[in-house]
């Protein structure tokens, strides 16, 4: 933003971010300055700004992962002055500029959990993820002609939760905000999901034993209730799913699982 | 972690009912503890019923420790680089006080029971009635015990305060907003009243109430 005259009138940041030039080097945080943001940038936006500088200046520009920019994909997660998707409840990208101050300095560092190891600066692999839902996050049906849809009938409340449960995208910031860094969130989102509906019931014991067993095996921690994944959540999946997600256990190793 | 955890809720819910007897007179207390021990015969032999609920104890402290460690070293390996910044947004003062306060709970057990159990340690006199040991232990003079008893009791509020409620959604109780309200109010309410049972006890000796 300039004004008439040529001076620069945006925010005036310090940015605090870790750089790692790929998966297998150290890491460190570097300092870097930015002008002239404005206010109505997203934090993505934002980011842009500085790498078009360091672009200009030769230097290597900041690794982060996007993709819609619009809050409904999962792919973006910054961890910003220690809060997962920063101090607003919503995605990265959809976090505004407007929430931080003027010369204000901005901590950025990539999710932290051993099961997502960090591939370049800011970019983590969140391949355990897939492979839990590989495990059970999913129905199996006969592909052909779609059925009738009132022959399977579902009550509202059930279609409700279901639908709130699966608006998970699956970004991690559970994981990064859980200081056990556990998945339960993530598991029982989708555990609660498919359990809601008569489709899910067939494999509803198996999936959950599955689902837990790699969970564990990917090097996630274990739960203990603390409650910083569900307010860090972009899509505010409650608590309640990790409680479904016990009960759903218990219920499988009770008909022997 | 939750089932032994409510084991030592029923037990520490008897033990305050125990303790409160001493403002019944120390006939009552002294009768009372002699009855704990009596309690079943001929059926059970001599201290029986409390051997019985030492080994449970013995076993759910076991299973609660081995629980605990294990979810803890799972943190520290699901996290080996920290943050350089972290806040903490919802967690409770309590949940974070979990582990210390475990640590620190195990070790007011163990000076505990060397203290009116086995009698190892003798802060006033060792006295043959039962009353007497409790109320010359939290004597004016000997503050530094009614000091270690309160802090203790402070932290089985915070412990029951998280434990109660973590229980409640490990064991799959919490499906709702609703029942998450009232898992977190019944983790309140018994730290308040657990805590507070046991540590009237010490705090009327301590102001001349019982003597």
């Amino acid at each position: 933003m300039s004004a008439p005259d040529g001076t620069k009138t945006g925010m005036k940041l310090t940015l605090n971010i870790w750089r790692q030039p790929d998966a297998t080097s150290p890491g460190k945080m570097h300092t870097y300055q930015v002008e002239d943001v404005s206010e109505d940038m997203s934090f993505l936006e934002m980011l842009d700004v500085l790498n078009e500088q360091l672009n200009a200046a030769g230097e290597d520009p900041v690794a982060f992962d996007s993709d819609c920019r619009e809050g409904i994909c999962g792919m973006c997660g910054l961890m910003i002055n220690g809060q997962a998707h920063g101090p607003v409840t919503t995605t990265t990208c959809q976090l505004h500029m407007r929430s931080f101050k003027d010369g204000e300095t901005i901590t950025i560092e990539p999710w932290r959990a051993d099961a997502f190891p960090v591939l370049k600066d800011l970019v983590v692999d969140r391949g355990a993820f897939d492979r839990i839902i590989q495990q059970g996050g999913y129905i199996s049906v006969n592909t052909g002609s779609a059925p009738e849809a009132h022959s399977v009938q579902v009550p509202k409340e059930d279609a409700d939760r279901a639908f709130d449960m699966a608006t998970c995208i699956g970004c991690g910031a559970c994981v990064a905000a859980c200081p056990n860094g556990s998945a339960s969130l993530f598991m029982g989102a989708k555990i609660t999901h498919l359990g809601q509906l008569p489709q899910g019931q067939a494999e509803r014991d198996k999936r959950v034993v599955n689902m837990v067993a790699q969970h564990d095996h990917e090097g996630f921690g274990g739960c203990t209730n603390i409650g910083e994944c569900t307010s860090a959540c972009p899509k505010e999946i409650p608590l309640d799913v990790i409680s479904q997600l016990n009960k759903d256990l218990r219920t499988a190793m009770k008909h022997g699982r | 972690m939750a089932v032994t955890g409510l084991v030592f809720i029923g037990y520490v819910l008897l033990h305050m009912y125990g303790n409160l007897k001493v403002f019944a007179g120390q006939e009552a207390f002294d009768e009372y503890a002699h009855h704990l021990r009596t309690f079943g015969e001929p059926m059970l032999p001599h201290e029986g019923l409390l051997w019985i609920i030492r080994a449970v104890l013995l076993l759910s402290i076991i299973g609660h420790a081995y629980a605990a460690f294990t979810l803890w070293g799972r943190a520290n390996r699901a996290r080996t680089q920290k943050y350089v910044v972290k806040k903490a947004v919802a967690a409770t003062l309590s949940s974070k006080m979990m582990r210390w306060g475990g640590v620190t709970l195990l070790l007011f057990v163990i000076f505990h029971l060397l203290h009116f159990t086995t009698r190892t340690i003798n802060v006033n006199g060792d006295k043959d009635s039962p009353y007497e040991r409790v109320v010359s232990s939290f004597q004016p003079e000997m503050w530094w015990v009614t000091v270690i008893y309160l802090l203790a009791m402070g932290a089985l509020a915070m412990h029951l305060r998280h434990g109660v409620w973590s229980a409640c959604q490990t064991l799959g109780l919490t499906n709702n907003a609703k029942s998450r309200a009232r898992a977190n109010f019944a983790g309140v309410f018994l730290a308040v009243v657990i805590a507070g049972g046991f540590a009237l006890v010490p705090l009327s000796i301590l102001l001349g109430i019982v003597d």
